[in-house]
């Protein structure tokens, strides 16, 4: 058995609304799934069907081998969730909070306070841990939240959202518990809506879109099927800015030139972009244009997305939230 | 890791017998977990029990000393002695239907899923709920008496009587919080769940014996207050604490109270269970 998560043509509607449709999928042991998706994509309906909060409408699906469905009771001790809501009680202290956690898993007290202690101490919530959560900044609730569904040691964890609204400096601290979790054999599913931090932490990447699994991969692989590399070009003067473009799209993969006039930038899409651009400095030599910047910039997770889907996050986020209004 | 997990292989037959007997293992340990939480909110929160606190009070000198005169006139009792009971129980319903509201709180935040993804017993939640206003009411009706004592309210009816009076009350509190249970799972909306409290318990409450005897309303309206359960058990305090018959209040509101935990309670567990 060394996949952790097993799923199955896993599908899920509310009566004419699909929020799910035949979603097939499979987490190594040990590894970190990113599942990657704009709002409404269907992430969270997933993640409560494996977490036993929801059933399927069809389909199977098996943590750790035990199914989601018939065998939700076992499976509960062996998971933990950390939502987007942070579940986390406002009047308790963050020790008390973990501790409750500690005891709905039916952990021997001694046993809790041993393990609230040393998450405490993990997740730099030692000065705050007796007060009530009440005064918590956000990223200390995340924190909090993710101590607490940890505190039964699972071998499997999700994260749902795990970052979603928190601060930068939050969110990068966030990342490397996550990674620290991930070191010490953790599975984990985290699902995101941002592409960066997909491709910072997760091993594999699943992207859905509108309830369907569109494409599968690490992330080289992904940024690969988007086929691309990007060469941009920043000249010095804004007159420069077309004939610079009418120079560069004669090397563009697709004959076409993306012109920023603002930022005196132009930028093409290429399938080889060292060697391309040998090419392209020459030809901007030759023609005299001088340049103020240039550079060759691998595709983004969200080049990904517009190559699949044919749109941007965005515009899916705004779509699905049409869809469902 | 190296957690060695043994697939189960049980058929859906085992499996529920399991999840039975599993809910009963560890009823007890998680409710009082999450007894001992909603505890803490009234310790950490404590102008939560304002009402509770002050509520009594207020009836008790308004009913008295407003209506009392009326009411007591060419009567027998001596109001207070009457009104006292009737305070007791309509007070606590009050207060345990505080119970569907924090329920519809944790609906509403999300508290339930972090819940419902741990192996704990699934009526718990509600249970704790249940449990923690029930313990409220409980030392409720100690402070109420106390106050009442001091304005001059009296036992009648025996030393025995008047300890088990707050102990009926308790019971009939404890099971009137299912009902306000369903309604927070039902509802899943504190607001909604708040002003539930105003069209159950306000109508339920005078529309029984507890601030009159029912024999001074409209024969129609009598109908309804002689099977209102409130008017059960508002005389068989009332005669537990002044003497009187006990035996049929004592049956039909021993039969209200399993209807409302068996019946309601289960009902309100099983739609917590199908919140999805």
């Amino acid at each position: 058995m060394d996949n952790a998560i097993e799923v199955h043509q896993i599908s899920k509607s509310y009566g004419k609304v699909v929020a799910l449709e035949n979603v097939d999928l499979q987490v190594r042991r040990g590894s970190v799934m990113g599942l990657l998706g704009p709002n409404g994509a269907g992430k969270t309906t997933l993640v409560r069907i494996l977490t036993t909060l929801l059933r399927p409408s069809s389909g199977s699906a098996t943590v750790l081998g035990y199914d989601v469905v018939r065998h939700a009771r076992h499976l509960r001790s062996y998971i933990g969730l950390a939502g987007q809501s942070a579940a986390v009680d406002d009047l308790l202290t963050g020790r008390e909070n973990i501790h409750m956690a500690g005891r709905l898993y039916h952990m021997p007290k001694r046993q809790v306070q041993k393990r609230a202690d040393e998450l405490l101490n993990q997740f730099d919530l030692v000065d705050a841990a007796d007060r009530s959560v009440k005064g918590y900044s956000g990223g200390m609730r995340r924190r909090l939240d993710l101590a607490a569904s940890l505190v039964a040691n699972p071998p499997m964890i999700f994260l749902d959202e795990p970052t979603t609204g928190l601060d930068p400096r939050s969110r990068l601290e966030l990342w490397d518990v996550i990674r620290t979790l991930v070191s010490e054999g953790t599975t984990v599913l985290l699902t995101t809506q941002y592409l960066e931090e997909a491709d910072q932490l997760a091993d594999q990447i699943t992207v859905i879109d509108l309830g369907k699994v569109i494409a599968q991969g690490t992330a080289d692989e992904l940024k690969h099927q988007a086929g691309s590399e990007f060469i941009e070009i920043t000249v010095r003067d804004t007159e420069d800015t077309k004939r610079a473009a009418s120079v560069l799209s004669n090397y563009a993969e697709n004959n076409e030139c993306d012109i920023d006039e603002e930022n005196n930038k132009t930028s093409i899409m290429v399938k080889d972009g060292a060697s391309i651009m040998v090419q392209v400095v020459r030809s901007l030599d030759t023609e005299d244009i001088p340049v103020a910047n240039m550079a060759v910039r691998q595709p983004t997770l969200d080049d990904v997305f517009l190559a699949i889907t044919g749109r941007t996050a965005e515009e899916a986020a705004t779509e699905s939230e049409q869809d469902t209004n | 890791m190296t957690t060695q997990i043994v697939q189960p292989q049980d058929s859906p037959f085992r499996e529920a017998i399991g999840s039975l007997l599993y809910e009963f293992r560890w009823l007890a340990s998680d409710t009082a977990m999450m007894t001992w939480r909603n505890l803490m909110h009234y310790r950490r929160n404590p102008e939560t029990l304002a009402s509770t606190i002050a509520g009594p009070v207020m009836f008790l000198l308004l009913f008295n000393y407003v209506f009392g005169g009326a009411i007591g006139a060419g009567r027998d009792f001596n109001y207070i002695d009457y009104l006292v009971p009737g305070i007791l129980i309509q007070n606590n319903l009050f207060t345990v239907m505080n119970t569907g509201i924090g329920i519809a709180q944790d609906l509403q935040k999300g508290f339930v899923d972090r819940y419902r993804s741990l192996p704990m017993a699934r009526s718990a939640v509600l249970g704790g709920r249940v449990c923690a206003t029930t313990l409220v009411s409980f030392a409720s009706v100690y402070w109420t008496l106390a106050i009442a004592l001091i304005f001059g309210m009296r036992f009648h009816g025996g030393l025995i009587p008047a300890l088990i009076l707050p102990l009926v009350v308790a019971a009939f509190c404890f099971a009137f919080a299912w009902v306000s249970a369903l309604v927070g799972v039902s509802v899943r909306n504190a607001e909604t769940a708040s002003s539930s409290t105003f069209f159950v318990a306000i109508p339920l409450t005078f529309l029984s014996s507890t601030f009159v005897p029912i024999e001074t309303m409209p024969g129609w309206l009598q109908a309804f207050a002689e099977v209102n359960p409130i008017t059960h058990v508002v005389n068989l305090c009332r005669n537990l604490a002044q003497g009187g018959p006990l035996e049929s209040y004592a049956w039909v509101t021993a039969f209200w109270i399993a209807l409302m935990v068996i019946g309601i309670g289960s009902l309100a567990t099983w739609r917590y269970r199908r919140i999805s």
